[in-house]
């Protein structure tokens, strides 16, 4: 067993327990800790595939951002979490029996799996060769040339979310006082204030 | 990548610029006040791009490697989505502002959403057909919980969100699955490194787990379960919406994976698909039975519709495909007319969808109570109108391709649903007295419900020549 192939089973042990107490922990902030390893094992998983780029990025923008964002989200919303268990415990033995019968018969397929035989020749002529240059480079050249069509369906759907996200949340209430920036800019000492002539002992 | 890709993609293209002029236009100017003028020009829009896609095109062109097929195919799918779309956006446009829901948003996700059916009718590769589904998906997500203060439009969107996002899994899995066996995900690829004859066992389980994501798409049974909440919980015209394009996109769709990525183990494919189109027509005849509520049961209508359908693609052969896109026109059109008169209904300005508030409709509206006996009748398949033909086609395709159990399924499949259908007529002309709808006197409403009702009854003469349109879109799909 080489380095590479131990670390390759070290990562990818990590990732499956990881993924298995992301869904079983009881505590929902312990949920996201697994599930930040899960990505840190993925990416290492990455580095192996000679994908450091993808690695970085999935560091960076997932662990980084992401499941930040999840524990924040987590700490704030006042969900019941074992209140959601309760409900799962519910029916968790039906879908035990169906999980382990599709598992059985992938199980099954993996026995008897075939490739085409063509597929080899499929993959070798792929349209970036990955063995010579920089990852990032390449990314580039596939998602900016070939893939351009994805990439900017990709951008729209984007644009879905955000419009999405703004269709069903922002509200316009009429009864909230604003800041008016002009109005103050341009109000001038004689709006601002009354001068009166206040005689002695007389009051107003 | 080159020019000549961008060519073939322009129709896309135009439209997605239109979204967001249209989106920086309406945020700095006068916002949702201009919603209803953004609407008519959707509409004009949509109309525009389809007689260009209609009269322009020819050929084959590919583009970007493949990924993007502009084919007759793809030009009747497209032009069919798009004159649905427009429609149905011109019916929404007063119920919509009468309810205070039409945001200048509407018009521009039903847009996003056309132009992701777009793409997916001319995928060429399980990405490009990943990307068109979702951007499709996304869009009616939103727009199902439009009306976001109703608890049960919110539960439509997210319902639709939740079991969409598990279909488009099992849709991912399945195309891993076929990445790993054909070693290319172009269609072109599949389709070679399939063969002749039967799938070995890993492309079968792709083939599977994709037709069960798609069949989420079409509801067809057994994934069908999301369909009756998602049509009750949504706005009306946003029911109507889905009633009709993404069902004409996700039918094309499953004609073209099913046909240029498994062409060659056509054998494997069309006993998943008769099975679905046996499922969705018996459970849309014998489940809408007991619905009171119309959109409900306009749902379950449409899962019958799409057994047929289904029906069509699955006996496998060109004319197969062909009476399948027959049926699609016909079934849009009536389902344009149908939910223009749902529209109508209402009591005092609230909507009513209860079917016994019917009653006696027609001793009120005559002319209306009998452009939807038209729609009903044709709906149920009833001769001389054009659902009948559209049935009869479906049917023809089955005996040809030695399906004959199939037909004769299809058939008493039929004579169940008729009952739900002339139950409503029954209603309008036989009905109890009870208190009368009044409102619905928009006069697009009318011009919808009387045209799809003429549309029926004069179609018959040769149903405007989309025989031959169809004809050739399958002749270029099926070779």
């Amino acid at each position: 067993m080489t380095p590479a192939d131990f670390a390759f089973y070290l990562f990818a042990i990590a990732v499956i327990v990881a993924g298995l107490f992301t869904v079983i922990a009881r505590n929902p902030v312990h949920s996201v800790l697994w599930l930040i390893l899960a990505f840190l094992s993925a990416a290492g998983l990455f580095v192996l595939l000679g994908a450091e780029f993808v690695a970085m990025l999935l560091i960076i923008v997932y662990v980084g951002a992401v499941a930040v964002l999840f524990l924040f989200v987590v700490m704030m919303l006042d969900v019941d979490f074992a209140e959601l268990k309760a409900e799962m415990s519910k029916y968790m033995p039906l879908a035990l029996l169906i999980g382990i019968v599709i598992l059985m018969q992938l199980g099954l397929a993996f026995g008897v799996w075939q490739v085409s035989p063509i597929a080899e020749g499929n993959l070798a002529a792929r349209p970036v060769d990955f063995s010579n240059a920089a990852n990032t480079n390449l990314l580039g050249q596939l998602i900016y040339d070939r893939y351009i069509l994805l990439f900017q369906l990709a951008g729209l759907i984007l644009l879905v979310a955000m419009i999405g996200a703004i269709v069903l949340t922002l509200r316009h209430r009429p009864d909230v006082k604003r800041q008016n920036i002009v109005s103050q800019i341009m109000r001038d000492p004689a709006k601002a204030m009354e001068l009166k002539d206040v005689k002695p002992g007389q009051g107003l | 990548m080159s020019s000549a890709d961008f060519t073939t993609l322009s129709p896309e293209i135009l439209m997605a610029v239109y979204v967001m002029v249209g989106l920086l236009l309406a945020v700095y100017t006068a916002k949702d006040r201009i919603a209803p003028m953004l609407v008519w020009a959707t509409s004009a829009f949509f109309v525009l791009i389809a007689v260009w896609i209609g009269f322009s095109g020819s050929g084959d062109a590919e583009a970007f490697g493949g990924m993007f097929h502009d084919d007759a195919f793809s030009r009747f799918a497209k032009v069919t989505v798009l004159l649905s779309a427009a429609s149905i956006l011109l019916m929404s446009q007063s119920y919509m502002e009468r309810r205070g829901l039409l945001r200048f948003e509407y018009p521009l996700l039903v847009t996003l959403s056309v132009i992701g059916m777009m793409v997916m009718v001319s995928a060429g590769d399980l990405m490009s057909l990943y990307m068109g589904l979702e951007l499709q998906s996304l869009a009616l997500y939103v727009i199902a919980s439009l009306r976001r203060d109703s608890a049960k439009s919110t539960e439509a969107g997210l319902k639709y969100f939740v079991l969409g996002a598990l279909s488009s899994g099992l849709l991912l899995y399945g195309a891993s699955l076929t990445y790993g066996f054909a070693g290319t995900t172009l269609f072109s690829g599949i389709i070679a490194a399939a063969g002749e004859g039967t799938a070995s066992l890993g492309l079968l389980f792709g083939l599977v787990f994709i037709a069960a994501g798609l069949a989420f798409k079409v509801s067809a049974a057994p994934f069908h379960m999301w369909t009756p909440d998602v049509y009750e919980g949504a706005p009306t015209p946003v029911t109507a919406f889905f009633a009709t394009a993404p069902k004409v996109a996700a039918m094309a769709l499953l004609a073209r994976v099913v046909h240029d990525a498994f062409g060659g183990v056509a054998g494997d494919w069309r006993q998943v698909i008769a099975a679905l189109s046996v499922a969705s027509m018996f459970l849309g005849a014998i489940a809408a039975i007991g619905q009171t509520n119309i959109k409900r049961l306009m749902a379950y209508s449409s899962i019958n519709h799409m057994g047929f359908a289904l029906m069509g693609l699955a006996s496998g052969t060109a004319f197969g495909v062909q009476a399948m896109l027959v049926y699609m026109a016909i079934y849009v059109v009536m389902n344009i007319g149908t939910f223009a008169f749902i529209l109508t209904m209402e009591r005092d300005g609230v909507p009513v969808l209860r079917v016994d508030a019917l009653n006696n409709y027609a001793k009120r509206e005559p002319t209306k109570a009998l452009a939807m006996l038209v729609l009903m009748f044709s709906m149920a398949g009833v001769p001389p109108l054009v659902g009948f033909f559209g049935k009869f086609y479906v049917l023809t395709a089955a005996v040809e391709a030695d399906m004959a159990w199939l037909a004769v399924l299809g058939v008493i499949a039929s004579a169940i649903a008729a009952y739900y259908y002339l139950r409503i007529v029954y209603y309008m002309y036989f009905g109890e007295e009870t208190e009368a709808l009044n409102g619905g006197k928009s006069p697009v409403l009318w011009g919808f419900i009387v045209a799809s009702a003429v549309i029926m009854v004069i179609g018959v003469v040769n149903l405007f020549g989309i025989e031959g349109a169809a004809a050739l879109a399958a002749e270029t799909l099926v070779n």
